[in-house]
């Protein structure tokens, strides 16, 4: 190759170049499928929607649904919890974003906004635990864990993989969680009928 | 390494498949012939144990999917019948289960037993990686055939590990996603983690005959730490290991099937006899023991991307093993200050994993820092002062003077 004429050389050059160029878009298009299958499927991409009734929950009762494979914890919450929510000036929140579907992109992490106005007792977001996706424990009877060190136990959300803290608005305010738990899209059919999706 | 093979094919259908494939050759010069060093002390029948338990996984492996069913609505029913109406189903599951286990301990014995006697350092170093790759490869395989009984502590293991990936800055909603195959941990995760765990063990077959080969390269490091110098130094491995290393699988397959046949869900966890509910996380999850030291590191980092960069950086690291050690003394034996390190780190090692089976919950948490920060440190600054400050003892001249010294010295006394 090295005593070839320059001609010579340019001319093969642009075949190596050109075929391997082919050859490497060829070898790209094969794998692409073997890498897609692993995506969701149609079955799994069909965005289900779930209606549910919250009459039968009473204050400071809490129930978990399956959505989309995941939970979704709904709370009616107590006075006293909406209250401790309020309270919380959005200089102490580790996450000040409201990661809420329900509100604005990008809105701040106060209790309205990640409630619906007129149903602020309603607290529904996913049980997901923004850290490693375990379910965050609520509704424990104990109530033995403050949420944050020094304030009053009202409740909020433990989650019992890696020590996450959740607050009464479902905040991030201790543990190693990057983010608020998020408030997934739903919408109030009627005055007691959600549907989530 | 052999050299010119010893091997002449007598007969004539010898020479036909000499000339053809000179298997028999290879076999006599890697297998039988091979010059191994006169003084390897028990720890190092841990290869040959590891070699064993591959394919004990992969013979009572082979046997469990002619029963198991991989679907979410049957798969912890059909582990279940397994364990009940399969003739010896209960035996080959849990010879499969605790040899999971039996493989971690003697892969654990197996690495310290090389960072004691610097079997890393040149010319080992590739060794060495393709170690740790058959470790990470080991990892993923035994996380995902964990999964497959689609217990409780198998669901929610699956979902906190794959959730490590969405710490990635920007792709790592979407990776996980990839994933699972879906926006939860479901069967398709099911699925595609029973292909994979069938295809790694074979994967893992690959990759050790790589380990070999560049074992059979330098030859076997040894206690000294001393090369190899002449033939006085080694002997064959047939009959001096192949019979050394028999002993110790033997003695190996008494302490197996004592968890078999007495402790066989010691190991394991009670709760994932329970079926994976997705919406309830159980009170206390851990993960299996062999991953506790680094389930401590992940926890022990107050953010959630740096806890896994520090988790897979505690792995990753032992890959630039060879040259964060800066002494030229391979062995421990002859590195006074090193030895007392080396301790210090095992029993550090030890009790991360004591910690990672422990709630993330006050001094847990600040124990797990410490022992984190110290692991890392081992690795970052310790082991590369000791090499520039620390002076060796005086090295024996070769394999056989030491081995005559340690013999003379021992029957001194007597005479």
């Amino acid at each position: 190759m090295s005593t070839a004429t320059h001609a010579d050389v340019t001319r093969r050059d642009f075949l190596y170049i050109a075929t391997g160029a082919v050859g490497a878009v060829g070898v790209a298009l094969t794998a692409w499928p073997f890498i897609s299958q692993m995506n969701p499927d149609a079955s799994v991409k069909a965005l289900a929607s779930i209606e549910f009734d919250l009459a039968p929950i009473a204050e400071g009762q809490e129930v978990t649904i399956k959505w989309r494979g995941n939970p979704v914890i709904i709370r009616n919450r107590t006075a006293k919890e909406i209250e401790a929510a309020k309270a919380v000036p959005l200089t102490d929140l580790k996450d000040p974003i409201a990661r809420s579907a329900v509100a604005k992109d990008g809105a701040p992490a106060t209790d309205e906004n990640r409630t619906v106005a007129g149903h602020e007792q309603f607290l529904v977001m996913m049980g997901v635990c923004t850290h490693l996706g375990c379910v965050p424990q609520g509704d424990n009877p104990l109530k033995e864990f403050a949420v944050v060190e020094g304030s009053l136990k009202v409740g909020g959300w433990f989650c019992p993989c890696h020590g996450s803290h959740y607050d009464t608005a479902g905040r991030i305010r201790k543990g190693p969680a990057p983010e608020n738990l998020a408030v997934p899209p739903y919408s109030f059919l009627s005055d007691s009928k959600i549907k989530i999706g | 390494m052999a050299g010119h093979s010893s091997y002449t094919p007598k007969t004539a259908i010898e020479k036909w498949l000499h000339e053809r494939l000179p298997i028999v050759a290879f076999a006599k010069d890697h297998a039988l012939d091979f010059p191994t060093p006169k003084n390897l002390n028990y720890w190092w029948t841990f290869g040959g144990i590891l070699a064993v338990m591959l394919v004990v996984q992969i013979i009572t492996g082979i046997v469990l999917v002619m029963h198991y069913t991989p679907h979410v609505d049957m798969a912890f029913n059909s582990v279940e019948q397994i364990m009940r109406d399969v003739n010896y189903g209960w035996l080959i599951r849990y010879m499969h289960a605790n040899g999971a286990s039996m493989f971690f301990i003697a892969v654990y014995i197996h690495m310290f037993r090389g960072m004691y006697y610097g079997s890393y350092k040149a010319p080992r170093e590739v060794l060495w990686i393709l170690g740790v790759v058959i470790y990470l490869i080991m990892m993923a395989t035994a996380f995902m055939g964990y999964v497959l009984p689609w217990g409780q502590m198998s669901f929610w293991g699956a979902k906190v590990i794959t959730n490590l990936f969405s710490a990635i800055p920007f792709f790592g909603d979407a990776i996980t996603t990839w994933l699972w195959g879906g926006y939860a941990v479901d069967n398709p995760t099911l699925n595609r983690f029973f292909s994979l765990h069938y295809l790694l063990p074979f994967v893992l077959a690959a990759v050790i005959g790589l380990h070999l080969w560049a074992l059979h390269v330098p030859g076997n490091n040894n206690p000294t730490g001393v090369s190899v110098k002449s033939g006085q130094d080694t002997v064959p491995f047939h009959p001096y290991y192949t019979m050394k290393d028999a002993f110790a699988i033997a003695v190996f397959f008494l302490f197996f099937a004592f968890w078999i046949f007495y402790q066989p869900n010691y190991l394991g966890h009670a709760i994932n006899y329970e079926p994976a509910n997705p919406l309830v996380t159980p009170a206390h999850i851990v993960p299996e023991w062999y991953y506790l030291p680094f389930y401590a590191i992940l926890r022990a980092i107050p953010s959630k991307l740096g806890g896994v960069i520090a988790m897979f950086g505690s792995i990753l690291i032992l890959f630039v093993l060879p040259w964060l050690d800066t002494s030229k003394v391979r062995s421990g034996t002859y590195r006074p200050i090193f030895k007392g390190f080396f301790w210090i780190f095992a029993i550090v090692c030890v009790a991360l994993g004591y910690l990672g089976s422990k709630p993330p919950e006050g001094a847990y948490v600040i124990w797990g820092r410490i022992l984190t920060a110290y692991y890392f440190a081992h690795f970052i600054v310790i082991l590369p002062l000791l090499g520039l400050l620390e002076s060796p003892k005086p090295l024996p001249a070769s394999i056989s003077d030491a081995v005559l010294s340690k013999k003379s010295k021992k029957l001194a006394p007597a005479e």
